[in-house]
């Protein structure tokens, strides 16, 4: 009976060490990758990288041409993909909340928000580049946007679902329409989840690399024009951490170190955001 | 009273047609969804046609991948993409199992949300990061010293050996599971996280209350409950894994052949697109690779619907005995 006893105790905290150690092990890559990152980028970070272009093998320079091309991409992505987003995350928080359709495209959504990006980057080349003849910025923004509606419309429907009811019983009970109530009553009162959204959107996006090699490409030069191709950060990271070129693959790394940092940046703002938005709702 | 009488019909007029546009627009971009779904299938059916009316069913049975010729067979990426994800579920999800107990059950209050959010932001490294970190950091040292202790020591055995033998080439097939085991870990152990904090307290007490350890509570009690969402979050990895690309295209050595041992280079269907697509000439070229991605697409597709619909069930089942 006692060795029972004791083989069920043993059991318990080899388990128990065992799970603890799985934590250690998750913990360990995320400092892994971040030491790699500061140890390898931090060396290449300079004025320079944030006031030159992307140089040709063998010589000086920065990454500003691919910095600006991700944030322009990016911004425009988000501000395809945002209203659009918030709409449809409107219409399945408040028009729609029990219709049938609507539990078929919260599916959908759902199905998006997973779906491989390259898959959208493929989709994106044979809606917009085919037919332009060429690749473009645009193409790479609209590619982005895709990616970033479905965490928009599910983000906007969760926080919208935060509203107290109350609030809009109460704002219907003035007269007030649906639409009136939304834009005055409930988006104001769902602002910081809603930005929160939109911040974990711009955190996905901004680093997404597959959907651009082939809608955006790259460029080794500068360029504003957006039916052209645009250099961007993860393109430009991908060509010359593959490359031979001891100061590509240097540039390659300082650009990996700059984007990790900004998203997770973003990434932990966006939680901050949102958790002294829940926070007293539940 | 007042106010109220004061509306005009026109008044009243524009607030309808406001209310009208304004529904139109939400469900517009509702439906927008659902148009995103069918028209990603349609263009990938339409850019596939032309490789899988000429070749038929040989693309999906054939290994050879050969642009010169214009011979395309899919059967190294598929075989690739599905050893990557099967290999990478195997050792990641032991691991976001003991990530979950530890944050459900075993943390003390102060350390959860610390380490549950640094879980999830790994999820928030882009893939590109993971593909230099595989190949700069990682593959040296599995090649160093990880892979030839496999050989020496797994490479002669029967039956499994023939998995681990060859030269240690640093990058290859079982250098992008581990890279795709790093990656679905922070999926994985945040839905089973998620699960095992809807199991009810009374049921755990009550498990507590026999004299159950906390692990037989865990096993007995807490796994049984949570089963199909945990297949859900394990699916939902899954579907990650298979359409990884990035880190994948740095690590696998993308060779379209199929190798027996785990250490050779390969390919996965997302590896060979983003490698090929940009440089393929020849109308055949770019519709097999599209033909790759319709696959992925298809497959993925059915991993994560499954994955969605039981983590729905599961959803349903919360709020009904709630």
């Amino acid at each position: 009976m006692s060795s029972r006893r004791t083989l069920r105790k043993l059991t318990n905290v080899v388990a128990l060490v065992l799970s603890g150690i799985a934590t250690a092990i998750g913990l360990f890559f995320l400092a892994a990758i971040l030491w790699t990152l500061v140890k390898n980028g931090v060396a290449g970070l300079s004025v320079a990288l944030f006031t030159q272009m992307t140089p040709p093998p063998g010589s000086a320079g920065g990454l500003l041409n691919a910095i600006y091309g991700s944030v322009v991409m990016t911004v425009i992505g988000i501000l395809i993909g945002g209203p659009i987003g918030m709409l449809a995350g409107t219409y399945l928080a408040e028009y729609g909340r029990t219709a049938r359709i609507s539990a078929l495209i919260r599916f959908v959504n759902d199905v998006l928000l997973s779906a491989p990006s390259i898959i959208i980057g493929l989709f994106v080349y044979e809606l917009l580049v085919v037919r332009m003849g060429h690749f473009s910025a645009i193409a790479g923004a609209v590619a982005l946007a895709i990616i970033a509606m479905p965490v928009i419309v599910r983000t906007t429907e969760d926080m919208l679902n935060l509203v107290p009811q109350g609030m809009k019983d109460a704002s219907t009970a003035m007269g007030a329409y649906t639409w009136r109530t939304v834009t005055s009553v409930i988006y104001p009162a769902a602002r910081s989840g809603i930005v929160t959204g939109l911040l974990l959107a711009v955190a996905r996006i901004s680093g997404e690399t597959a959907p651009l090699l082939f809608t955006a490409l790259n460029n080794q030069f500068w360029s504003s024009n957006l039916g052209a191709p645009m250099a961007n950060l993860p393109v430009v990271i991908f060509q010359f951490a593959l490359s031979p070129y001891p100061n590509w693959q240097q540039l390659a790394w300082s650009g990996a170190l700059i984007i990790t940092v900004s998203i997770l940046v973003l990434s932990i703002a966006a939680r901050i955001a949102v958790s002294s938005f829940t926070k007293g709702r539940h | 009273m007042n106010t109220v009488a004061a509306i005009s019909p026109k008044h009243a007029a524009g607030q309808r047609r406001r209310e009208r546009l304004f529904r139109g627009a939400t469900l517009g971009a509702a439906l927008l969804v659902l148009a995103l779904l069918g028209g990603v299938t349609l263009s990938l059916l339409i850019g596939a046609w032309p490789a899988l009316a000429h070749f038929k069913l040989s693309f999906i049975t054939r290994e050879i991948w050969n642009p010169v010729t214009d011979q395309y067979g899919a059967l190294a990426p598929i075989y690739g993409t599905l050893v990557t994800s099967f290999l990478a579920m195997l050792l990641a999800v032991p691991v976001s199992f003991g990530i979950a107990i530890f944050l459900t059950e075993l943390a003390p209050g102060w350390l959860k949300r610390p380490v549950g959010v640094a879980i999830e932001l790994l999820a928030a490294v882009p893939s590109i990061i993971y593909g230099i970190w595989g190949l700069f950091v990682l593959a040296p040292v599995l090649q160093r010293h990880v892979q030839p202790w496999l050989i020496d020591v797994l490479g002669p055995l029967p039956l499994i050996g023939k998995f681990f033998q060859g030269p240690p080439f640093g990058i290859g097939i079982l250098t992008a599971a581990f890279v795709l085991a790093i990656m679905v870990i922070p999926f994985v152990s945040a839905v089973m996280r998620d699960v095992f904090e809807t199991v009810p307290d009374v049921l755990k007490e009550s498990g507590y209350g026999l004299g159950a350890t906390t692990w037989e509570v865990i096993w007995q009690v807490v796994v049984p409950y949570a089963r199909t969402g945990m297949i859900g979050g394990v699916m939902l990895g899954l579907g990650r894994a298979l359409g990884e690309t990035m880190a994948v295209t740095f690590v696998i050595g993308n060779a379209h052949r199929i190798g027996t041992s785990l250490l050779a280079p390969g390919t996965t269907i997302s590896a060979s697109i983003a490698n090929e697509f940009a440089e393929a000439v020849g109308d055949l070229y770019t519709s097999s690779l599209v033909a790759l991605g319709a696959l992925l697409f298809l497959i993925t597709f059915v991993v994560i619907a499954a994955a969605r619909l039981m983590l729905m069930r599961l959803e349903r089942r919360a709020l009904g005995s709630a």
